[in-house]
C-alpha cells in the first residue's frame, strides 16, 4: 500500500509539474500574479509529492518490503541500518528520485521566496524550473519507476555492491545530486534572463548564491567520491580520470568558472553573455554527467544500472533541454548589454583569464572523457585515453591558473597596477619559491615537479593570507584598527580567502603524496615482516571475523618505527556471501598529515598471506584541502550581501 | 610529469607493489616495467591500468611486458609489440598522430582563442581611467565594501 502511495505521489508530482509550467508561463504572459503565484504554489506542491515518493521508496527499504522488485534488487535483511537507508539511492530507479527530489525542492526553494526575484523573472525562472521537472519526472515515471512490486515475492533481498556499502559513498550520491541539481536553478535563472532581455549587475547577485550552494556541494561530493575509491578500491589512488569522475569533474571546473565570471557581471556589468552561456552549461554538464553513468556508452569503474533504451531516453532529455536553451542563447544573447570595457591589467582582464583556462580545462576533459567514442564512431578505431593524457594537458593548464591566481584578488578593477601587485607579492613570492628549493634540497628522493608542485602550493596560501593582509592592512596600520578590520571583514571575503587557500592545501597534498608515495608487497608468514618508508611492519595474527552480512579474515599488524610501536593496522578481507563478492578492507594509520596504509592480500599456498603496504605522505590534504574549499564557499553563502533580499534593493534602484 | 613520477617513485621503492611473485630480479629492468604498466591498458578491466588491476588477464600483461623488457627491448618497442597484438586501445596515453590532432590540439586551441577574443576586446577604445556617473552611481549602489 505504501509502496502504491508513493508511485501515485510520483505521478501527482508530474502532474504538477506541468501545471508549474502552464500557470507560471500564463502568469508572465498575462502579467497576473495570481496565475504565477498559483505556479509557485504548484511548485510547492510538487515537492511536496516527491518528498512522499521517496519517504515511501526508504520505507520500502527500511523495512525490507521484498514485494518492491527496486528492494529485492539492491537491499538484505542482513544489511546494516545506514546501508538499507542508503540503498534508496543506490540503484538507477532510486538515485533518479533523488534527482528529482533535489529537481523539485530546488523548484520549490525558488518558488518560495516571496520577495527578491522581479515577477517576471521569477516567473520564467519557476516555469524553466516546472518544465526540467516535468521531464525527469516523467522519465522516472514511465521508464524507471521504483515503486514496480513483484509478483513472486522473494525471502531474501540480492543485496547492495558491498563495495557501496560504506559511510562515504551513503553520503557521497546525496552531496553530487544537490551540486549537479543545484545547477538547474542557475540554468533557470540564465533562461529568465533571456526571455526578460537582461542579465545586468542584480541578475548575476541572484545567480550567485545559487552557483556557490551548487559548487560547495559539488565540492563535497567530489571529495566523498575521491576519500572512497581512495580507501575501498585498496590501491591507495584518490583520482584516476575515469569517464564517471570526470563527468562529475566537468560540472565543477564551469561552476568555478561561472562563479568568477559572475563576479564581474555584478561588479561591472561585463561579460554578460558569458556568464548567461556558463550558466546553461553547468547544468548542460551535470545532465551529461547523468546520462554518462547510467548509459552504459563508456566503461566505468562506478558506472551502475547500465541499460542503452533508458540511455537514449536521457541523451533525448539532455539534447532537448540543453539544446532549448542554447538555442534561445543564440537568439536572445545579442540583446544583451555588452558591458563596461577594461584595460589588459585589471581584475576584469584577470577573471577573463580565469575563465579562458577552466574552460580549457574543461574542453580537455570532456574531449578526453568522448573523444574514444567519436574516434570509434567517425573511423571504427579504437583508443584509449587515460591518466597520461591529462597529466600532459590538464596539468600544465591548471599550473598555469594556479600561478596567476594570487595576484588576482589584488587587481583593481577597471585598470590595474602590476607594479604595486608585483611589491605587495614579491615577498610571497621568494618565500614559496623558497619553499620549493628546500623540499628539493631536503626531501629525498630528490625531485623536481614535485619540488616545484610544493611551492606552488605555499604560493596559493600565501597568496590568500596577502591578500588577507591587504584588506586588514596589517603591518602598515596599527594592530587596533587591523584588529577591526579583520573583525568587520565580510564573510564573502572570508570564503573567497578560504577557497584559495583550500586549493593550495590540496595542491601541497596532491604533489607531496603522488612525488614520495612509497609501496611495497610482500607474502608474509605469521611473524614475517614489511618494510615501507621508514616504518617496519610486522604481521602478528589472522583472526576469524564474523561481521553482520560478511565473513572476514583481518590481520592483527604493528608498525614500528626505530622499534618503537606506532600503530596497530588492522586490515581485513571480506567475503559477502549475498552476493559472493570479495572486498578488502583497508586499514589506515593516520600519522600527521600522512597516512600509513596497508591492504591484506589473499592467502597463497601454505600458511602465507601476501600484504600491501603504502606511506602516503600528506595524503590528509588531499581530502582536507577540498573541505576547506567547500567551507569557504558555505561562508560565502552566509553572506549579508548575497541574500536575495539584498538583491531586490539594488535592483529596484 | 605523472609519467616522470611513476619511473621515479618506481625507482626508488625498489619493492614494487605488484605481486612479489611475479616481480623480476633487476630493479632497474622491474622499475621500466612498472612505468609502462601505468601506460597499459587491461583491456577487459573498465578503464584500469594493468599497474592498478587484479584482473587475471591484467597479470598476464604484466608479464608480457616483463618478460619483453627482460628480453632487453627499450619501452618503445614493447609498446609497439602492444599495439601490433592489441591495437591502439591498449595505450593509455593516445599516439601523437593526425587522428588524435583533434584531442591533443583542443586545449591550446581554446586558450589561443579566448586570449585573442580577449585581446580583441581590450583593443576597443581605451577606457578612461575614471568611472562614469552611471558606473558610479551602480557601483556605490552595489558596493558598500570592496569585496571581491
Amino acid at each position: 500500500m505504501i509502496a502504491e502511495t508513493g508511485a501515485f505521489a510520483l505521478i501527482l508530482a508530474l502532474v504538477l509539474s506541468l501545471a508549474q509550467v502552464v500557470l507560471s508561463v500564463a502568469g508572465r504572459w498575462r502579467r497576473a500574479s495570481v496565475l504565477a503565484g498559483a505556479g509557485a504554489g504548484a511548485a510547492l506542491a510538487a515537492f511536496a509529492c516527491v518528498a512522499v515518493a521517496f519517504a515511501a521508496l526508504m520505507h520500502a527499504f527500511v523495512t525490507s518490503d521484498f514485494s518492491v522488485a527496486n528492494v529485492t534488487a539492491n537491499s538484505h535483511t542482513e544489511k546494516p541500518m545506514l546501508y538499507k537507508v542508503a540503498g534508496t539511492w543506490g540503484s538507477h530507479e532510486g538515485s533518479m528520485l533523488l534527482w528529482c527530489l533535489a529537481l523539485t525542492g530546488f523548484g520549490a526553494a525558488v518558488a518560495g521566496f516571496r520577495r527578491g526575484l522581479p515577477p517576471g523573472l521569477k516567473a520564467v525562472t519557476v516555469a524553466t524550473q516546472g518544465a526540467i521537472g516535468t521531464v525527469f519526472l516523467a522519465y522516472t515515471v514511465l521508464a524507471s519507476n521504483p515503486f514496480q512490486r513483484l509478483a513472486q515475492i522473494p525471502i531474501e533481498g540480492r543485496s547492495l555492491n558491498p563495495l557501496l556499502q560504506d559511510p562515504a559513498l551513503a553520503f557521497h550520491p546525496p552531496a553530487l545530486y544537490a551540486g549537479y541539481v543545484g545547477m538547474s536553478v542557475v540554468f533557470s535563472l540564465a533562461v529568465g534572463a533571456l526571455v526578460e532581455g537582461r542579465a545586468d549587475a542584480a541578475w548575476a547577485r541572484w545567480v550567485r548564491p545559487w552557483t556557490l550552494m551548487a559548487w560547495s556541494l559539488l565540492t563535497v561530493g567530489i571529495t566523498l567520491g575521491a576519500f572512497w575509491a581512495y580507501y575501498e578500491l585498496g590501491w591507495g589512488g584518490w583520482w584516476f580520470w575515469d569517464p564517471v569522475e570526470n563527468a562529475s569533474f566537468m560540472p565543477w571546473l564551469i561552476a568555478t568558472a561561472l562563479l568568477h565570471s559572475a563576479i564581474v557581471t555584478e561588479k561591472r556589468g561585463a561579460l554578460a553573455g558569458w556568464t548567461v552561456f556558463l550558466a546553461l552549461a553547468a547544468f548542460t554538464f551535470s545532465m551529461l554527467g547523468a546520462f554518462l553513468v547510467r548509459s552504459g556508452v563508456l566503461t566505468s569503474v562506478h558506472a551502475f544500472a547500465v541499460d542503452p533504451t533508458r540511455g537514449v531516453l536521457l541523451l533525448m532529455i539532455l539534447g532537448a533541454t540543453a539544446g532549448a536553451g542554447f538555442a534561445l542563447f543564440a537568439w536572445r544573447a545579442p540583446a544583451l548589454s555588452p558591458g563596461g570595457v577594461f584595460a589588459p591589467v585589471s581584475r576584469e582582464s584577470a577573471l577573463v583569464l580565469n575563465n579562458i583556462l577552466l574552460a580549457a580545462a574543461t574542453v580537455t576533459v570532456l574531449l578526453g572523457t568522448l573523444y574514444p567514442l567519436i574516434r570509434e564512431a567517425a573511423t571504427g578505431e579504437a583508443i584509449s585515453v587515460g591518466p597520461p593524457f591529462f597529466n600532459l594537458t590538464f596539468t600544465p593548464l591548471m599550473a598555469a591558473l594556479l600561478i596567476l591566481l594570487p595576484a588576482g584578488p589584488l587587481l583593481a578593477w577597471k585598470r590595474a597596477d602590476a607594479l604595486g601587485v608585483a611589491q605587495r607579492l614579491w615577498v610571497a613570492a621568494l618565500i614559496a619559491a623558497a619553499c620549493g628549493l628546500l623540499a628539493f634540497a631536503v626531501v629525498s628522493p630528490r625531485k623536481a615537479l614535485a619540488s616545484a608542485g610544493l611551492g606552488l602550493g605555499a604560493w596559493l596560501i600565501l597568496g590568500a593570507l596577502v591578500e588577507l593582509a591587504e584588506r586588514t592592512r596589517a603591518f602598515r596600520g596599527s594592530a587596533a584598527e587591523t584588529w577591526r578590520r579583520l573583525t568587520g571583514l565580510p564573510r564573502g571575503a572570508w570564503g573567497m580567502t578560504l577557497a584559495h587557500a583550500g586549493l593550495g592545501i590540496f595542491v601541497l597534498g596532491a604533489c607531496f603524496e603522488t612525488g614520495w608515495k612509497a609501496e611495497a608487497a610482500e607474502t608474509l608468514v605469521i611473524g614475517g615482516h614489511l618494510n615501507v618508508g621508514a616504518y617496519e611492519l610486522t604481521l602478528d595474527a589472522i583472526q576469524g571475523v564474523d561481521g553482520p552480512n560478511f565473513d572476514a579474515e583481518r590481520a592483527v599488524i604493528s608498525a614500528r618505527k626505530a622499534g618503537a610501536l606506532i600503530c596497530a593496522p588492522r586490515p581485513e578481507r571480506r567475503f559477502y556471501p549475498a552476493g559472493g563478492q570479495t572486498t578488502s578492507e583497508v586499514a589506515i594509520c593516520t600519522l600527521g598529515a600522512s597516512h600509513l596504509y596497508v591492504v591484506l592480500g589473499e592467502r597463497r599456498p601454505g600458511e602465507v598471506w601476501l600484504v600491501r603496504a603504502y606511506w602516503n605522505p600528506w595524503a590528509l590534504l588531499i581530502f582536507l584541502g577540498p573541505g576547506v574549499m567547500a567551507l569557504g564557499g558555505l561562508i560565502s553563502l552566509s553572506d549579508r550581501r548575497l541574500r536575495l533580499a539584498v538583491g531586490r534593493r539594488a535592483a529596484a534602484a | 610529469m605523472r609519467k616522470l613520477l611513476a619511473i621515479l617513485a618506481a625507482v626508488f621503492c625498489i619493492a614494487a607493489a605488484s605481486d612479489p611473485a611475479e616481480r623480476l630480479a633487476d630493479p632497474a629492468q622491474e622499475a621500466r616495467a612498472r612505468a609502462l604498466f601505468s601506460e597499459v591498458r587491461c583491456l577487459v578491466c573498465q578503464n584500469e591500468s594493468i599497474d592498478d588491476s587484479q584482473a587475471e588477464l591484467a597479470s598476464d600483461l604484466r608479464r608480457l611486458v616483463r618478460d619483453q623488457i627482460k628480453a632487453g627491448k627499450s619501452d618503445d618497442q614493447v609498446k609497439a609489440y602492444l599495439t601490433d597484438r592489441y591495437g591502439e586501445f591498449v595505450l593509455l596515453k593516445p599516439s601523437f598522430s593526425w587522428g588524435n590532432a583533434a584531442l591533443w590540439g583542443a586545449p591550446f586551441l581554446v586558450v589561443g582563442l579566448g586570449v585573442w577574443l580577449l585581446a580583441r576586446n581590450l583593443r576597443a577604445p581605451r577606457p578612461s581611467s575614471e568611472l562614469s556617473e552611471e558606473e558610479a552611481a551602480r557601483l556605490a549602489d552595489l558596493a558598500d565594501d570592496d569585496q571581491t
